[in-house]
């Protein structure tokens, strides 16, 4: 199998265009205008329509909401007349003094690393595959199915706070509102999956040099 | 391709397609099972907190009001998209398309629903929340006793059964079953292919 993997025929090199959705292969209806699949009705595209401009901006979006999800507090808790915030890392800091670092451990993964590792990962494949690299495809394609697969679970954080806010409401005593640091990571997850959702993969194939090919 | 097997991509070797070697209505005994624990999941409370002799209980829909009483309406809208509305859909969906590939030749409808499916499945959260509300669990057991309710319990039940649905469900066959959008096209494919010139 390894012998045909740089050798293989592709859609492209034979006029056809594999749908995205329900993967049937369809020629397309003209070489710049690709039409609609006739099986399930979406639109054909060889490559995603303005794929690197559309991740840029989601990518840029991101890092820029990034700075306040983590500056700004996510949780406000009032204690007896006292209120304190807490910010996503003071939170992982609760946990690890409390004696759970498993989960201190969990949170700080979840939350800070892999949505900031997301953006350094998109920024990265974006500027290869515009200086039109050819090394490390199958990595660099492995990177982008790890970035889509563990995107959703940046969202962790957000249903943590959403749980704790719902359930400590013992006011006079001690009730915990959200900060709004929130919104911002929020906005961060979901940022970064759209902008792993519209980056095409294909493109980093694209620029393969002839003379790696064996037949 | 045989059932049981799957095909990858020669480049870059992720799987593209797989026929699961399981009885044909194995997930839609799954998907009957998910919709009764997603019921009672969401309508049961997830966990209880008692401290000094007061009390305090909350079901999923309930922590999204919560946040959207506090003021973070965008947020209670998302977590309310991806821990509630997102896999009910999935399920009713999946439940509808399940029942509806029982009939020869299946409905029209079946491709989009199968297309409304894949969006939904990106955007359903079940796992990421059971660990956010474990966490949740442990931070708040610093202050106070807590207690998982029933709904917990039924919620780890859809956790475990949503990927056991996507796993035996075979959509390539479904799509192959499938009408097309084109019946010209549809007619045109059907057609032994002809000789092709080199």
């Amino acid at each position: 199998m390894s012998g045909m993997a740089t050798g293989a025929a592709t859609a492209g090199g034979v006029g056809l265009v594999s749908c995205e959705t329900c993967q049937l292969l369809a020629r397309p209806a003209r070489a710049r205008e690709a039409g609609y699949c006739p099986r399930c009705g979406e639109r054909l595209e060889s490559r995603r329509h303005a794929s690197i401009e559309t991740t840029w901006a989601l990518v840029i979006s991101a890092a820029i909401c990034f700075i306040p999800a983590n500056a700004l507090p996510v949780l406000n808790t009032t204690a007896l007349g006292s209120t304190s915030g807490d910010t996503i890392l003071s939170g992982v800091e609760f946990l690890y003094t409390s004696g759970s670092w498993p989960l201190a451990l969990i949170v700080l993964v979840a939350s800070f690393m892999i949505p900031l590792g997301k953006i350094v990962a998109l920024v990265y494949l974006l500027i290869t595959i515009q200086r039109r690299s050819s090394l490390g495809n199958r990595e660099r394609t492995r990177l982008h199915r790890m970035v889509v697969f563990i995107g959703r679970w940046s969202m962790l954080d957000v249903f943590v706070d959403t749980f704790t806010v719902a359930l400590v409401q013992l006011s006079p005593l001690m009730s915990v509102a959200p900060g709004p640091g929130v919104v911002f990571f929020a906005a961060v997850v979901v940022l970064t999956m759209l902008a792993a959702e519209s980056l095409d993969p294909r493109l980093i194939w694209d620029f393969e040099p002839a003379q790696v090919r064996r037949g | 391709m045989a059932a049981g097997t799957q095909a990858r991509c020669a480049r870059c070797r992720r799987v593209l397609a797989t026929r699961p070697a399981v009885p044909p209505d194995l997930p839609l005994a799954l998907a009957c099972t998910a919709a009764i624990a997603y019921l009672i999941a969401n309508l049961l409370p997830m966990m209880d907190l008692s401290v000094v002799g007061r009390f305090a209980t909350t079901t999923i829909a309930g922590g999204a009001v919560q946040m959207w009483r506090e003021g973070q309406m965008a947020t209670a809208v998302l977590v309310l998209f991806c821990a509630v509305l997102a896999p009910g859909c999935y399920i009713l969906f999946m439940l509808m398309l399940l029942l509806a590939l029982r009939r020869t030749p299946p409905p029209s409808w079946v491709g989009e629903l199968l297309r409304w499916i894949a969006h939904l499945q990106v955007w359903s959260m079940v796992e990421v929340m059971m660990l956010g509300v474990l966490v949740a669990l442990v931070k708040i057991a610093e202050l106070a006793t807590v207690t998982p309710g029933m709904g917990m319990f039924a919620f780890g039940a859809v956790v475990l059964l949503l990927p056991a649905i996507t796993l035996t469900f075979d959509d390539r066959d479904t799509w192959a079953r499938a009408a097309w959008v084109d019946s010209d096209a549809q007619r045109l494919a059907a057609a032994p292919i002809p000789e092709q010139r080199k």
